[in-house]
């Protein structure tokens, strides 16, 4: 195997699935911003962006371009290095959590980037990096309303992540595996096989924890903007600025197809018929995640914003004892009634 | 193969010098985050020996969690730098002796691998590398069933380290206003509202 | 190369790219805009005054309490996860002694919402 075979061709092939996740991963970002608004419009019988290109398509293109030519400002109080690192990182942790999600599947194998053993702990690991862009942005802008905006969403984002991670368990439960494919491959044969029927109120508290996890409404305090103005990024301008933006949005999508790969059953179709199977498995996660992504819309435009100390209380007071028994209950029923997956077997 | 000893050196080169930027960077806030690219650095490496399920640990338990806590406790304190360097020379022995003490132990241990034959026998026998099991599902059947009593001590230190830090930390103030939801929901129509009849012109 | 370390070089040129990508659109925006700063435009963000001081100032005990307590629940998640996948081997005896070991927990859990950690007001 000479050089050319041996590295070149598979480093062009490994940067081709790279861009064929990340290109449409951006356009996604972008519709969803525009999505975001329309939906929002429609609910309070506004028209929304209509202006730029059909539909106002190109809206938010338009608005990626205006920050693009606006001038970088970093407050002469700020730590420069920390303050321009922090949206880095965060756009890059967003988009570097996509590596381990399964696409769907064809004669050859699954159409992941790295199917690797871990993948659950991956997603989790990389979640729980999530805090350190706000904590870094929050420290280094040296603005009171961006640090106290940092601080409450790092709290936040603490407390409902050890949720989260019970509520994983039941998952791996009843899946088996830490690998991702094989979690959806666990859901095969219809939509009632799917883990939100047996898991139902593990799926919801997943759904109101990644809520909270994203700093979406109703748990959005961080950047309340009628009292902390917009929380840790107010000192952020022009691109540094629209990398928290994408991060944020691209964090939603990964939330979503989080949530379809643990209890949607991923790429599969809702029926395991011919006619149904054809159609390749990216769309159905597509369109599982924009309909996830639509209740995310639906939730900002009807809840009010909770408060703080409510928000505690649910995360810590409510949702951790529930996902905590429910670890137990669920392996106990599983273990007696002998549903645990005898996945040595299939093997 | 070549791949492999490039990323193991980057991994390792790179976790050298953060530490060491640990230890001499002049924002402490800068140290945590160095520590933060040190710990990474460390799954890095722990990935390359095919411990997958220790580098996620490491990255959700240290990265995620602890390095949190540290960079909370530091952000927040009014620190005096000139006092800090201070602090460096008069903690330069106690800390050296401890390095010395660590390096020691470690030369020992290595000393043993690479001598005592029986120790080298025992490191040796390493897992079948035929088995299919992933190391998270060997992990999962030794430490719940074999190691059962080292596992409830790990349940008991972790009981010590939340009440220690409730003991520690938990102060109550007085005067503030909590929200009681058993009372809001409890409130009946009669406890709060009253109708009185007003007849025109006199006024309740 | 061994088959599992294959399947994390992708993450690794992901990670590369993705960093890559974001700094140089930040760098794009840098050279592209005109920059034009001066001190007020510097200023921190308040309400129309100078900032008195420092913003990084001391804070609320109850932050440093709920970092502490997610890191012993995090831990606990941790232990939990090879049990999971694993449960089907070690059966009744590993379900029993996770059940134990969860039990000391809960007892902290109970101990900290009767103290009353778990409030904010």
């Amino acid at each position: 195997m000479g050089f050319w075979e041996g590295y070149v061709l598979p480093a062009a092939i490994l940067i081709g699935w790279i861009l064929v996740i990340t290109v449409p991963l951006m356009i996604g970002m972008a519709l969803m911003t525009w999505f975001e608004r329309k939906v929002l419009a429609a609910m309070m019988l506004r028209k929304g962006p209509n202006v730029v290109g059909p539909f106002g398509l190109l809206q938010p293109f338009a608005d990626g371009l205006k920050l693009l030519m606006k001038e970088t400002v970093i407050p002469s109080g700020a730590n420069r290095a920390v303050f321009l690192f922090a949206p880095i990182l965060t756009f890059t942790l967003a988009l570097v959590a996509w590596a381990v999600i399964p696409l769907g599947q064809s004669e050859s194998g699954i159409w992941v980037l790295s199917n690797i053993n871990v993948g659950v702990l991956y997603i989790f690991a990389i979640s729980s990096l999530g805090v350190y862009g706000i904590i870094m942005a929050g420290w280094a802008s040296n603005s009171r309303y961006a640090f106290l905006g940092s601080l409450r969403s790092a709290a936040q984002m603490v407390s409902y992540e050890v949720s989260i991670g019970f509520v994983i368990i039941t998952v791996l439960l009843a899946a088996g595996s830490l690998n991702l494919s094989e979690i959806v491959l666990a859901q095969k044969g219809g939509f009632w096989n799917w883990h939100w029927i047996p898991l139902a109120p593990m799926f919801i508290i997943f759904f109101i924890s990644a809520l909270a996890e994203t700093n979406r409404h109703p748990f959005d305090l961080p950047e309340a903007e009628a009292e902390l103005v917009a929380g840790y990024f107010v000192e952020y301008s022009a691109f540094p600025f629209a990398l928290f933006f994408l991060g944020e949005y691209i964090n939603m999508i990964m939330m979503s197809g989080i949530t379809v790969v643990l209890f949607m059953g991923g790429w599969l179709p809702p029926l395991d018929v011919a006619w149904l199977n054809w159609i390749p498995g990216p769309i159905w996660l597509a369109l599982k995640v924009a309909m996830l992504l639509f209740v995310f819309v639906w939730v900002r435009a009807t809840l009010p914003r909770y408060r703080y100390d409510q928000l505690m209380r649910l995360g810590w007071k409510v949702f951790l004892p529930i996902s905590l028994a429910a670890v137990v209950v669920y392996a106990g029923i599983m273990l007696y009634a002998g549903w645990l997956p005898g996945w040595r077997e299939a093997r | 193969m070549i791949l492999q000893t490039i990323a193991f050196y980057l991994f390792a080169v790179v976790a050298i010098a953060s530490a060491v930027m640990v230890v001499t960077a002049r924002n402490p806030v800068h140290s945590v985050l160095f520590l933060v690219l040190t710990f990474f650095n460390a799954s890095g490496l722990f990935v390359l020996t095919g411990a997958e399920f220790l580098a996620m640990i490491l990255v959700i338990v240290y990265v995620g969690a602890v390095a949190v806590l540290f960079l909370f406790i530091v952000m927040m304190l009014d620190i005096n730098f000139v006092e800090l360097r201070e602090g460096f020379q008069r903690y330069l022995p106690i800390g050296g002796l401890i390095s010395a003490i660590l390096l020691a132990e470690i030369i020992f241990v290595g000393g043993l691998w690479a001598l005592v034959a029986e120790v080298k026998g025992a490191l040796s026998e390493k897992m079948p590398e035929e088995s299919k099991l992933t190391n998270t599902e060997m992990l999962g059947q030794l430490l719940y069933t074999k190691y059962v009593y080292l596992f409830q001590l790990a349940g008991l230190v972790l009981f010590v380290a939340m009440i220690g830090a409730i003991v520690l930390t938990l102060r109550q103030r007085t005067g503030v206003r909590k929200q009681r939801v058993s009372e809001q929901v409890y409130r009946r129509r009669a406890d709060s509202v009253e109708i009185k009849k007003v007849q025109p012109g006199e006024g309740v | 190369m061994s088959e599992f370390l294959v399947e994390y070089l992708p993450i690794v040129v992901f990670l590369g790219i993705a960093l890559g990508l974001a700094s140089v659109m930040v760098l794009a925006s840098w050279i592209v805009a005109k920059q034009n700063p001066y001190s007020e435009k510097l200023a921190a963000y308040e309400c129309g005054f100078d900032a008195f001081d420092d913003s990084r100032g001391q804070f609320d005990v109850r932050f440093y309490l709920v970092a502490i307590l997610f890191i012993i629940f995090d831990l606990e998640v941790a232990f939990l996860f090879p049990w999971a996948i694993t449960l089907s081997e070690t059966k009744h005896f590993g379900f029993w002694s996770m059940v134990l070991f969860l039990g000391i927990l809960t007892v902290g859990f109970v101990y900290e919402w009767k103290k009353g950690a778990l409030e904010w007001e």
